[in-house]
């Protein structure tokens, strides 16, 4: 059944929609990533365009609603890019929509170069946004070094819309490498692959992508490595990554465009999509995803982040969680029906202190629980 | 510089609390005797002082937790304290307050290089971090100027930087997780090992709150590995706004240096005179740099120089070996105290877009002549944190005041030229009622609601961050 749908233009009318509304709000972006509270849809695609850019200052401010796609564009141009490399949620879940820049931030969506350059909230440097209530509010700037005040920048990244609607935001981009290259390691076992990633990642030579499939789309399993720079330093450390990886396995070499399209398939975590049952998205210390991925028994799955990252796929309605236990880390619901997410809860159930900072900051930035209501809340 | 007036139901109580505390520490951590509270009279920002009622110095998480209790109960204010280096006044007590110090809790709890993380007690000092990983190949980037000095808990509480973001972030973006003690004792842990919150995003609420929101006694750092190598380039000018554009245009050509630093005219005169680094005589100095390989500093460096020169530099030195790199950072290191050498001095550390660049030295060259102070700046420019130096005279009557007064001129500019109050240093006291030049009522009205979720009753680091008039309806409430 489709749902109501509203689409302001300005922030004046995302203001008025909210400080008159008697029920719950679905807050969205191009709705492509499949977190969604109950309601009618409140829609921020509406607010759209880039409003200032100083590539030399690395700095974009745009609009929430503004398309990936355009601020992608805008900053290609100046060879500069969205660094945290943002994953498109749409070829995991199949849904069609066009992603926004809001929904990056208020999901705070990464890609596999967060291990080297940090997540999406590391590049957010200023917010507007009408809370619960109607008011307007800012924090943040657009200047990259900022400690006026509470940093709200943080707390609305990743808050998925539960706090306040956000209308505009500023945040860093930075220069896009001459080139890259991708040391792929065959035959490692998740153990050994994570290893391997961890010894990399603990070198000088800045890798900027980590990850491990372990199936290899039946070709086996593949440990990958990521270099991007000027050419001739790519270069020289690969050679250096090369001599100081200690796992006898072999290696191949994907460079260019096949690295790019590489590293895009672990982005989308594509090879989950279009497959049966649930995807589960874990967050862990790197060397703890051996045994946590042996608790589970998955065998349907892919390590980002140095293991830090597990995109598993599960049973439809399992509890992964359960399997789990109790670890370093948490465990996020992505791809299930509703009737799933809605038992299980998207996100992990906080600790009790915790859970109780997170509910009276919820109170306070929406007395009335009507933004995403039930999105990030405890079950029950 | 306006304080609360301290609460006399809070001061009649002295000796309960000192006795309570007692029952909950050793001896010789609690410091109550008015000679020795003298000690926490003030931090790095020395022209305000205030003794605190009592100061603790606890050893343990459980420590913190039985302090803060007590404190709740008795409705006593918290002072948390790192290493008392805050230039804002971040840590100044009021005289009804308890000052909890971090200082004996300085341990490293676990250091593992396979996840790249250090679980530190947050007395530690910044530098003695990276002292723990060192051997090893690795390091903690955020390096605040006063970083043999100041603490990880400071650090936290000020979101601090350093020379090195650019290229590495500030702490915010290098702490991984906090145990946190709240006002009413509980412990809380948030973070940990793992890359990104599972919920809201508390630790980026958390790092940058001046202490207000919780007492950290544990963190969880990122530890990256050692670069290669690292070398610097200088570069001299004779305009301003030729060394910015040149800043803009190697921040285009998409090189990234790991610092980019300024200095203009009068302060490399001043550490010229106190530090003989050989700098060159001239409007506005860079110094630009790479790390990496050998190989890789040259290639950059190249791409650097090559861009330099179209601006016409009148020095352009690349450092050869060791020696030179650190002579020519040593005139940049020494820059705060060779201007402490002529004078007193303020430094404000307000941040405008790099593009504002030429306007915002311009201007406040301006006003540095009505109001007859001198100024030197020397700031982060790749990142536009600007650090400018204003000289005074602390035994000339009116002159800290009119000091004060061009500060905030100066800080009215940076934002108005799209920039902040402060990029690193933190609001403290220093900065408290200028919040309202960059906030409206509105978004200081929703720091404040996360301020009454973490403390309701307002005890935590009193009369820092907001303006008086503004919290004052709260503190009275609480």
């Amino acid at each position: 059944m489709a749902r109501e749908k509203h689409t302001p233009s300005s922030e004046a009318e995302v203001r008025e929609l909210i400080a008159d509304a008697d029920a719950p709000l679905s807050v969205q972006g191009g709705g492509t990533r499949g977190f969604a509270g109950a309601g009618e849809v409140l829609s921020v695609s509406g607010l759209s365009g880039v409003t200032l850019y100083e590539p030399g200052a690395l700095t974009m401010v745009a609009r929430a609603g503004t398309p990936i796609s355009e601020i992608e564009g805008a900053l290609g141009q100046n060879n500069q890019r969205l660094a945290f490399e943002p994953m498109d949620h749409r070829t995991l879940l199949g849904v069609q929509g066009d992603p926004t820049i809001g929904g990056v931030f208020g999901a705070n969506v990464s890609g596999p170069r967060r291990i080297a350059v940090g997540a999406a909230r590391d590049f957010l440097l200023g917010v507007r946004f009408v809370d619960g209530s109607g008011a307007v509010v800012k924090n943040g700037g657009r200047v990259m070094k900022n400690v006026t005040g509470y940093d709200l920048v943080k707390l609305m990244a990743g808050s998925f819309g539960t706090l306040g609607v956000m209308t505009e935001v500023s945040f860093k981009v930075l220069p896009q490498p001459e080139t890259q290259t991708t040391l792929v390691l065959h035959g490692l076992d998740i153990g050994a692959g994570v290893a391997a990633m961890s010894q990399a990642l603990g070198t000088p030579f800045e890798v900027t992508g980590a990850a491990h499939d372990p199936n290899g789309a039946g070709d086996g399993a593949r440990t990958m490595l990521r270099l991007e720079g000027f050419e001739g330093s790519v270069g020289y450390r690969c050679g250096a990554l090369r001599d100081r990886l200690a796992h006898g396995a072999d290696i191949s070499v994907l460079e260019g465009e096949e690295s790019e399209t590489a590293w895009r398939k672990v982005r989308d975590v594509e090879m989950l999509a279009e497959t049966q049952g649930d995807v589960w998205r874990i967050s862990c210390k790197p060397s703890d995803a051996p045994h946590l991925i042996a608790r589970t028994g998955s065998d349907q799955l892919q390590l980002d982040w140095g293991g830090g990252l597990i995109w598993m796929q599960v049973p439809e309605g399992h509890d992964l969680r359960a399997d789990l236990g109790d670890f370093d880390g948490h465990a996020t619901l992505v791809r299930a029906d509703a009737k799933t997410k809605t038992e299980l809860a998207v996100f992990q159930p906080e600790a009790a202190g915790v859970a109780r900072l997170t509910a009276g900051l919820r109170s306070r930035f929406d007395p009335r629980g009507i933004l995403n209501a039930g999105l990030m809340e405890p079950i029950g | 510089m306006e304080m609360p007036v301290p609460d006399p139901r809070v001061l009649s109580r002295k000796a309960r609390v000192v006795s309570r505390l007692l029952e909950v520490l050793p001896a010789d951590a609690v410091i109550h005797d008015e000679r020795e509270t003298r000690a926490y009279e003030c931090d790095a920002l020395t022209a305000y002082k205030c003794p605190p009622m009592v100061a603790v110095l606890p050893a343990s998480t459980q420590e913190v937790s039985d302090v803060l209790k007590i404190c709740h109960a008795e409705g006593v204010p918290v002072v948390p304290r790192g290493s008392g280096t805050s230039l804002a006044g971040g840590a100044l007590p009021t005289a009804d307050s308890v000052i909890l110090g971090v200082a004996r809790m300085n341990d490293v709890i676990e250091t593992d290089y396979d996840n790249r993380l250090i679980r530190v007690q947050t007395g530690r000092t910044n530098l003695s971090v990276t002292g723990a990983v060192e051997e090893d190949g690795f390091f903690y980037a955020p390096d605040p100027s006063s970083q043999l000095a100041c603490a990880i808990a400071g650090n936290i509480a000020m979101n601090s930087g350093g020379a090195h973001c650019l290229k590495y972030g500030v702490t915010t973006n290098n702490l991984m997780g906090v145990k946190m003690v709240m006002m009413d004792g509980e412990v809380v842990e948030i973070g940990g090992g793992h890359l990104d919150a599972g919920g809201l995003d508390l630790l980026g609420l958390i790092c940058g709150s001046e202490g207000q929101l919780g007492v950290v006694t544990e963190a969880t750092l990122r530890i990256l590995p050692k670069p290669e190598g690292a070398r610097p380039v200088l570069m001299g000018f004779d305009d301003n706004e030729v060394a910015g554009a040149c800043v803009s245009d190697i921040i285009k050509a998409g090189v990234l240096p790991v610092a980019i630093e300024f200095m203009d005219r009068p302060c490399i005169e001043a550490t010229e005179a106190f530090a003989q680094a050989g700098y060159p005589m001239c409007e506005a100095l860079l110094i630009v740099e790479v790390e990496g390989s050998d190989a890789e500093i040259d290639h950059q460096l190249g791409l650097i120089k090559q861009i330099a020169r179209r601006h016409n530099p009148v020095e352009l030195r690349e450092s050869t070996s060791d020696e030179e790199s650190a002579r020519i950072w040593l005139g940049r290191k020494s820059a705060f105290g060779a201007m402490g050498q002529i004078n007193d001095y303020m430094c404000l550390d307000g941040t405008i877009p790099v593009s504002s660049l030429p306007m915002v030295l311009r201007r406040i060259g301006e006003m540095s002549a009505q109001y007859g102070l001198k100024v030197g700046n020397v700031f982060h420019a790749g990142d536009g944190n600007m650090h400018p130096l204003i000289l005074f005279d602390a035994n000339k009557p009116g002159d800290l005041e009119l000091c004060e007064a061009f500060g905030a001129d100066i800080l009215r500019l940076c934002v108005e030229a799209g920039g902040c109050l402060t990029g690193e240093h933190g609001v403290g006291i220093e900065k408290r009622d200028l919040m309202d030049v960059q906030y409206a009522p509105a978004d200081l009205e929703a720091q404040m609601a996360v301020k009454d979720v973490f403390d309701p009753g307002w005890l935590l680091n009193p009369a820092k961050v907001f303006p008086l008039g503004v919290s004052e309806g709260r503190r009275r409430a609480a």
